[in-house]
């Protein structure tokens, strides 16, 4: 009886041990969240009081003369985003609407695989295909015909190098199609079977079926599921440090090289000259850091509004 | 009517299309990685250390130990921290703190890899004033930590309240219900989202860029700079020697191989249990 009661003591006390034990290291943990985001802070600090606000549309990188602006790294990032969603989501959507309403569930299980197995490769791999096949393919083909059909617009003009800000756009729009059309059949799930059923026995075509009960309704998810690719397409480093040629000037034309926010930490922090542009190159790691966490939030904001709909 | 078929027709041959469509940046790379990588992998590329420019044949033997080195530091770091944060938030996961934890949790797995480098940078690198294997270790360890936290919260999170209490009625303590029944009960989905992480932790390069930095040799020291496999890849594509750039393409026909693998034998295998 003794003994039973010590055991049962014993276990007891294991239990307040272990559950202390994991809030203790919860704690930590969120300690180490903000002691990151404090020692980020730290690092462009030099930079922060420096050039303040005006950092932002700041044109001019110079490390030579300490001369520092975000301003064409973050166009670069922002051209580079839009191009991408401009061209990942109309064929996001359409290819989760492909798999999910249109082709057998058999093929259309397999395709999805594929479209996932897009995700899992690793980034160096489309920036070294993308130096070695996409390039030489945007310089030889898709310039000269971009150029005799939309050559009098300025964001076509200019000389091609195959690299360039056309070049990482494809990349991150085949990088994120994955997201965006994962998170769309996802939404096109939710949609009960009676409703769509009901539309095609009210005589409607599979396209009006598709228009009414599926896109409609999920036109709110469908946003957010875009918005969670953007927030992809922002950070994505190497693939796009690979192909967009890393010129420091502003830019209009889109066969321009350029360059983005994490393009240029990837390529200058290891081998950053001075102390300021270390701080500099922090300072716009901040910026990203800020951008993503508030373009992810949204987007969880969004998906957040939209689920109770269910 | 035959206008409203005549655009359902399109409308299906446009979706048919774009199916059709993305998969075709799949197989360009897939295939392009496999013509060029295979031809250029031989032996001496698995077991050699690079030679240097201008002489042909050596290999990337030193960062294929390197990235299985590194993936491991990580993953020894967080993957059992990543159970027991995920335990934490699916058992004890209320209160401000819990949910301050599960959303920065989730917001984590959105932070661009390369931010996530400078984190690790300024969290070792700096105090320890030198590039080192350790850094990239816990670089890669920040990857991996929220996916393992997340998927274990997720799995566990699925367990029905009456599994809990059966244990409890047996006279299990919470302690032993969390960790015989729950951990033990679930660690195929466990170790499919450790799996998922540790694939998406080997393929990552800009986090161990100024961390683990790279390096000629093999080095065991956990405080000296290290190789990795996509970190050499990097340098050798942006390269202008036609053998280094060949050598490239046999080590992304490497990374495939392993990334890929990992993870559709994950998916093999987690289908398998359903």
């Amino acid at each position: 009886m003794s003994i039973n009661l010590f055991r049962r003591h014993v276990e007891f006390r294991q239990d307040q041990i272990v559950l202390l034990g994991m809030r203790v290291l919860a704690i930590a943990i969120i300690m180490l969240i903000v002691s990151l985001a404090i020692l980020l802070f730290k690092l462009s600090l030099p930079a922060i009081s420096k050039f303040g606000i005006g950092f932002i549309w700041g044109q001019v990188w110079n490390p030579i003369s300490e001369e520092f602006g975000a301003l064409p790294f973050i166009l670069g990032t922002l051209t580079t985003s839009f191009v991408a969603l401009l061209i990942a989501t109309p064929l996001s959507i359409s290819v989760a609407l492909f798999i999910s309403e249109i082709c057998p569930k058999k093929i259309g299980h397999i395709i999805g695989i594929f479209v996932e197995m897009i995700a899992a490769v690793p980034s160096i791999v489309f920036g070294l295909w993308g130096i070695f096949s996409l390039a030489p393919w945007i310089q030889n083909s898709a310039t000269p015909f971009l150029k005799s059909t939309l050559g009098f617009l300025p964001l076509f003009q200019g000389p091609s190098y195959g690299i360039g800000v056309l070049a990482a756009s494809l990349i991150l729009a085949i990088m994120i199609i994955p997201t965006i059309s994962s998170f769309c059949r996802e939404v096109f799930r939710t949609i009960p079977l009676q409703t769509k059923e009901a539309a095609l026995a009210l005589g409607a075509t599979r396209f009006e079926m598709i228009k009414i009960t599926i896109l409609r309704p999920s036109f709110s998810g469908m946003i957010g599921g875009v918005v969670l690719g953007l927030g992809r397409a922002l950070g994505e480093t190497m693939a796009v440090a690979m192909v967009i040629g890393n010129s420091h000037r502003l830019a209009i034309s889109i066969l321009a090289p350029g360059s983005t926010m994490a393009s240029v930490i990837a390529n200058e922090y290891a081998e950053a000259s001075n102390a300021m542009h270390m701080a500099s190159l922090g300072y716009i790691a901040l910026l990203l850091l800020v951008v993503t966490l508030m373009v992810n939030g949204l987007a969880r904001f969004i998906i957040w509004k939209w689920s109770p709909k269910i | 009517m035959i206008l409203r078929k005549l655009k359902n027709y399109l409308f299906l041959c446009l979706m048919t299309l774009s199916g059709v469509a993305v998969l075709i940046p799949l197989i360009l790379i897939i295939t392009y990685v496999i013509k060029m990588g295979a031809s250029s992998l031989n032996w001496q590329f698995l077991t050699h250390l690079p030679k240097p420019v201008g002489e042909s044949g050596g290999g990337m033997f030193h960062a294929i130990l390197g990235t299985l080195y590194l993936v491991s530091l990580g993953g020894f770091m967080a993957i059992p921290l990543g159970v027991v944060l995920g335990t934490y938030l699916s058992e004890l996961g209320k209160g401000w703190m819990a949910t301050f934890l599960r959303h920065a949790i989730d917001l984590f797995t959105g932070i661009p890899s390369i931010v996530i480098g400078i984190f690790a940078y300024v969290l070792v690198v700096v105090p320890l004033k030198q590039f080192s294997a350790l850094s990239g270790g816990v670089a890669l360890g920040i990857i991996i930590l929220p996916v393992v936290t997340r998927t274990t919260e997720e799995i566990l999170k699925l367990v029905s309240n009456t599994t809990r209490e059966a244990g409890l009625a047996l006279g299990l303590n919470r302690t032993q219900v969390i960790w015989h029944i729950l951990i033990k009960g679930n660690r195929a989905g466990i170790f499919t989202g450790v799996v998922l992480a540790i694939s998406r932790a080997a393929g990552e390069t800009a986090p161990l860029l100024f961390t683990a930095f790279g390096n000629s040799y093999f080095s065991y020291g956990l405080m000296q700079p290290m190789a990795s496999l996509p970190a050499q890849i990097y340098t050798y594509a942006t390269s202008p020697f036609e053998e280094w750039q060949r050598q490239a393409w046999a080590g992304s026909f490497v990374l495939i191989l392993l990334v890929l693998g990992l993870n559709l034998s994950t998916r093999f295998f987690m289908r398998q249990k359903s």
